[in-house]
C-alpha cells in the first residue's frame, strides 16, 4: 500500500499524460516519463465491455505502484454514462489526487459529482475534502459556462479544453495557426482566471507532425495556458523547455522581488527596477517565475 | 462468491494475464500457464489462490495465461472475472474490503 500525501490544489501542471487505466503495461510505470500529472484514463480509451476491467486494474494500481511526485489524475466517464458513479467510487477509495469531469457542461455538472466524490470519501474513510477535481469543456455549452464551472467547488483546480470533440461541435477541424479554437481558448483561459484556477490545453494528436506539435505549444505558452494534455511521452520534454522560464525572467524575478522587500520595508510603495516601473501587481508574477523556475530545476534560493 | 457462470477478463498482451473462470466441483481446480513460470510460477500460483480466497471463491475452475503480469495485475484480472462470473463487476464494489 501505497498512502499518496494530501493532493495540493495549486502545483506545477505543465504537462498531464493520459494512459489508458486498462493496459497494466502503461500504467505500471508510467512515472518514470517525468510529466508533472498523469491521467489515468476510464472514458474513452476503454472499450464499453471493458469498463469493469478498467477499474480494478486501477484500483490496484493505484495502491501499489508508487508514482512518486506524479501526480495522478483519473478521468471519468461522462455523467450520462451508467458508468460514471462507480469510477468516483473506485478513485476515491484507491486515494486518486484528483478526478476529470469528462464533457462538463454546467456548474451543476461540477456539484453533481462533488457530492458523490463526498460521499465516497465517507463510504471509504477518506478525508473530506481530500479529492481534486478539475473539468473538461468538450462541448459549446461547456465553454459557454466556463466560469461558473471553474468556480462552482472549493475542490477545482482547473479546467481543460477537449479539441476532438468540440472541435466536432464546432463544424471544424484542426488549423496550422489554431484559428479552429481561439476564441474557445481564450474564453475558457479568462474563466479561469476569474476564478483563479488553472486551464490547461488539448492534445496535439499527430504525433509525425513536430513542427505543428510545437507551434500550438508556444501559442499555448503565448495565451497564458499552465500546461497542456499529451497523448505521448515525447512530448513532455518540449513542453516542459517552453514552459520553463528564460535566464533574464529568472534575474528580473529576483531583481523585483529583493527590491520589493527593500522599498517595502522602507515604505515605497512604487519604485524602478532597470529602468521599469516595478509596484505590488508584478510580485505575483515574480514569484511564479521563481517557482517554476525552481520546479524547471534552474534556480535554486529563498525568496519563494 | 459463487462463480455461476463462465466469465474471463484480461488479455494476452505483454505484462498482463488472461483469466478464465468457470463454476466448479466443489474445490479450486487451476490450470496456469506463465512466460516466466520457472522464475514465479509459485508466487503467481499464491497470488491467484489467495485473491480467490479473499473472495470467499472455494467452487471453481481457473484458466490463467499470465504474460509477465505483476502481482496488482493478477488480482485485478482474477477479481474482474469472478465478479463478472456472479453478473456483479459493474457497480459497488468492495474496494478496499474483498477487493484489496
Amino acid at each position: 500500500m501505497i498512502p499518496r500525501p494530501r493532493p495540493e490544489r495549486f502545483r506545477l501542471r505543465r504537462t498531464m499524460m493520459f494512459m489508458n487505466a486498462q493496459k497494466p503495461g502503461l500504467i505500471k510505470d508510467a512515472y518514470i516519463y517525468g510529466c508533472d500529472s498523469i491521467m489515468l484514463d476510464l472514458e474513452d480509451a476503454v472499450a464499453e465491455n471493458q469498463k469493469d476491467a478498467a477499474r480494478f486494474s486501477l484500483y490496484h494500481a493505484l495502491k501499489t505502484v508508487d508514482y512518486g511526485d506524479t501526480e495522478v489524475i483519473v478521468r471519468i466517464n461522462g455523467l450520462d454514462t451508467p458508468h460514471w458513479r462507480e469510477d468516483v467510487r473506485v478513485c476515491v477509495a484507491g486515494g486518486a489526487d484528483g478526478i476529470r469531469i469528462a464533457k462538463c457542461e454546467s456548474a451543476q455538472d461540477v456539484l453533481t459529482v462533488e457530492k458523490a466524490t463526498e460521499e465516497a470519501e465517507r463510504e471509504f474513510g477518506v478525508e473530506v475534502g481530500r479529492t481534486l477535481l478539475m473539468a473538461a469543456l468538450e462541448s459549446p455549452k461547456g465553454i459557454l459556462n466556463a466560469y461558473e464551472i471553474c468556480a462552482a467547488s472549493e475542490r477545482m483546480f482547473g479546467v481543460a479544453i477537449s479539441g476532438g470533440d468540440f472541435r466536432k461541435c464546432m463544424q471544424t477541424t484542426p488549423q496550422r495557426d489554431g484559428v479552429d479554437m481561439l476564441a474557445a481558448r481564450g474564453q475558457m483561459l479568462i474563466a479561469a482566471r476569474a476564478a483563479g484556477v488553472q486551464c490547461f490545453d488539448t492534445v496535439f494528436t499527430n504525433l509525425d507532425d513536430t513542427e505543428g506539435f510545437e507551434a500550438e505549444v508556444l501559442q499555448n505558452k503565448a495565451m497564458g495556458f499552465d500546461g497542456k494534455s499529451l497523448i505521448n511521452p515525447k512530448q513532455i520534454r518540449f513542453v516542459h523547455q517552453v514552459f520553463a522560464p528564460t535566464e533574464k525572467e529568472i534575474t528580473q524575478a529576483e531583481k523585483i522581488l529583493t527590491a520589493y522587500r527593500e522599498q517595502s520595508a522602507a515604505g515605497v510603495g512604487v519604485f524602478t527596477v532597470d529602468g521599469k516601473m516595478i509596484d505590488i501587481a508584478f510580485i505575483p508574477g515574480a514569484e511564479r517565475t521563481l517557482k517554476l523556475a525552481r520546479a524547471c530545476g534552474m534556480w535554486e534560493g529563498d525568496l519563494v | 462468491m459463487e462463480v455461476l457462470k463462465p466469465a474471463a477478463a484480461g488479455t494476452l498482451e505483454s505484462s498482463d494475464a488472461q483469466v478464465m473462470i468457470e463454476p466448479g466441483d466443489g474445490t479450486i481446480s487451476l490450470s496456469l500457464q506463465s512466460s516466466v513460470m520457472n522464475q514465479y510460477g509459485r508466487q503467481i500460483k499464491a497470488t491467484i489462490l489467495e485473491t480467490l480466497s479473499r473472495l470467499d471463491v472455494t467452487s471453481a475452475r481457473l484458466t490463467v495465461v499470465d504474460k509477465g503480469a505483476l502481482d496488482c495485475t493478477l488480482k485485478a484480472r482474477v477479481e474482474c472475472a469472478v465478479f463478472r462470473s456472479c453478473g456483479a463487476s459493474e457497480e459497488n464494489i468492495p474496494w478496499g474490503g474483498a477487493v484489496r
